[in-house]
């Protein structure tokens, strides 16, 4: 009885995982089939990728999202930090008033988002790609300051006020004491803002200006125009950078943990 | 030093970008195109086309999260029974298509639903009839499902991974049956996730437009395809927002009614 209630269990996983991921490996073989036909295999090819690699519209589309993702989970890291370290010293009232803030983004249609600046931009200046900035450090955002902020009330105040009983400088104590031991949070508050703005479609969409493409919205004007197998070959591309970003991150965390034991 | 002036950018970046762009939509949802205040753009909710549009989105999105959440449920309970690293690993699987890009998977879905796709070959092959799957509300459903079905497992599972054995097995040993350990004690625990799931699955399937114009056509409206073409083909602003305070509206009462209910129970934890 037990042991068949485990089955039944992994058989579940089993299942769910397998039409979780059976569409992107369906995917990821056409991007490797030689006919414009999906049902048909018509035998091994790599000119979807090569193409591919010779499309101006779809190297634009990667390179202004890579310019526009790095730029805004950047200036979303520093400002959301900031206003962390501002916020651990502030009274619980104005602190509960700033989080209500931050999570507005958070709890907000994305749709509602994107309309918002969109409407608010057309005003002083023509969308393009500093509207699609600023939209995009503002969805980034809260994920810095969720990340940010447990980090930070963990840290032992008392060891930044040994430092200054020492001798040290206020920014020097922050620098060697509290930002150490927060690290791992902007990291992480970096990394989710960048793939939130990497994934991001629909703000991008409301905000972007005429004529400029990021990934996301180059890949809806295909959908909508017909299938076409490069985009099935960028899909394969993408895929593949993902899980080597994250095996990355898994790697860095985990060596990470264990330099912390050793101590 | 006043750490507190360090807040300063972000105060006037959420000023600036979070609460004057809300305030516009408010100003433009709430005044017709000459400026003079007016109840319409909000009142248009009514009228026939709007109204089914927002009663398509309702119905899948319940449909959606209802789903999710049959699914996600046992899911992440199975998950949670096992640990060490392989089963860190499998849970890395199922959030790890929250990390591919939202319009690979609506991709991949159309691939699979349309005439053409493999769905239908799989039939044809095995001599069974063909479906016509795109270009319906089930189409939308099954995207819609396949797109935030980890965003529901997540959180569940974090709860569910947290609830202390002892108190399970402390129910057994008072004679508690599977069953009623089940409702007595995991259900209540779990709740906080499942809120945390059902938000993060509602919210986006509430104002979906992707999904249904690539999976549904043009031939099933949802609130979010009504906005949206109010933005970008009929250029009506003021329509637009107007539909889209009613959204946002409707959105965090559902959310307000939600928490309530939720914070009767104990603490409440949205996110």
């Amino acid at each position: 009885m037990v042991k068949a209630k485990k089955y039944a269990g992994r058989l579940y996983v089993g299942l769910i995982g397998f039409l979780l991921y059976s569409p992107l490996l369906i995917l990821i073989v056409c991007s490797f089939n030689d006919s414009k036909i999906r049902t048909v295999w018509g035998g091994f090819t790599l000119h979807w990728y090569t193409d591919l690699f010779q499309n101006e519209e779809v190297l634009l589309a990667v390179r202004t999202s890579l310019i526009l993702t790095t730029s805004a989970a950047l200036i979303a890291t520093v400002i959301g930090t900031l206003a962390c370290i501002a916020m651990s010293a502030m009274g619980k009232k104005m602190k509960g008033v700033m989080q209500s803030v931050a999570n507005i983004p958070l709890l907000n249609s994305e749709m509602v988002t994107g309309i918002a600046i969109m409407l608010l931009f057309v005003h002083f200046m023509t969308l393009g790609f500093t509207s699609m900035l600023i939209a995009h450090v503002t969805i980034g955002l809260p994920y810095v300051i969720l990340n940010v902020m447990p980090k930070l009330q963990q840290v032992d105040k008392n060891l930044y006020e040994a430092a200054l009983d020492l001798g040290a400088s206020h920014v020097y104590a922050f620098v060697k004491v509290i930002l150490p031991e927060i690290m791992p949070g902007i990291l992480a508050g970096f990394f989710f803002a960048f793939t939130i703005s990497m994934d991001d479609f629909v703000v991008t969409y409301f905000t972007k200006g005429a004529g400029i493409n990021t990934i996301s919205t180059m890949i809806y004007q295909q959908l909508r125009r017909g299938i076409n197998p490069e985009m099935y070959a960028l899909s394969t591309i993408l895929l593949f950078t993902i899980l080597i970003l994250l095996a990355i991150i898994n790697r860095l965390s985990a060596t990470k943990e264990k330099k912390e034991v050793q101590y | 030093m006043n750490r507190k002036i360090l807040a300063s950018p972000y105060i006037v970046w959420a000023l600036g970008f979070i609460i004057l762009p809300l305030l516009m939509i408010v100003y433009y949802g709430l005044t017709d195109g000459s400026g003079t205040f007016t109840l319409e753009n909000v009142l248009a909710i009514a009228d026939s086309v709007h109204y089914k549009a927002f009663g398509n989105s309702l119905l899948l999105a319940l449909g959606s999260t209802v789903i999710c959440l049959v699914i996600a449920y046992p899911l992440a309970y199975v998950l949670s029974q096992h640990e060490g690293k392989i089963s860190n690993t499998i849970i890395m699987l199922f959030i790890l298509p929250m990390w591919i890009n939202f319009l690979l998977r609506v991709l991949a879905m159309q691939m699979l639903l349309s005439n053409t796709g493999i769905v239908n070959a799989l039939l044809g092959f095995f001599g069974l009839p063909q479906q016509h799957i795109m270009y319906t509300k089930g189409a939308i459903l099954i995207g819609m499902v396949y797109d935030y079905l980890p965003f529901m497992i997540l959180p569940i599972y974090n709860v569910m991974s947290k609830i202390d054995k002892d108190v399970i097995e402390a129910a057994h040993d008072l004679g508690a049956t599977v069953f009623v350990t089940f409702k007595k004690i995991i259900i209540p625990l779990s709740l906080p996730g499942v809120i945390s799931g059902v938000t993060m699955v509602f919210i986006p399937s509430m104002s979906e437009f992707v999904v249904a114009d690539i999976l549904g056509g043009s031939k099933i409206l949802l609130l979010g395809n009504v906005i949206e073409q109010e933005f970008n083909l009929s250029n009506n602003w003021n329509l637009g927002s107007g539909l889209s305070l009613v959204l946002m509206i409707f959105i965090l009462i559902s959310m307000a009614v939600m928490n309530r209910s939720n914070a009767e129970e104990g603490d409440t934890m949205l996110w």
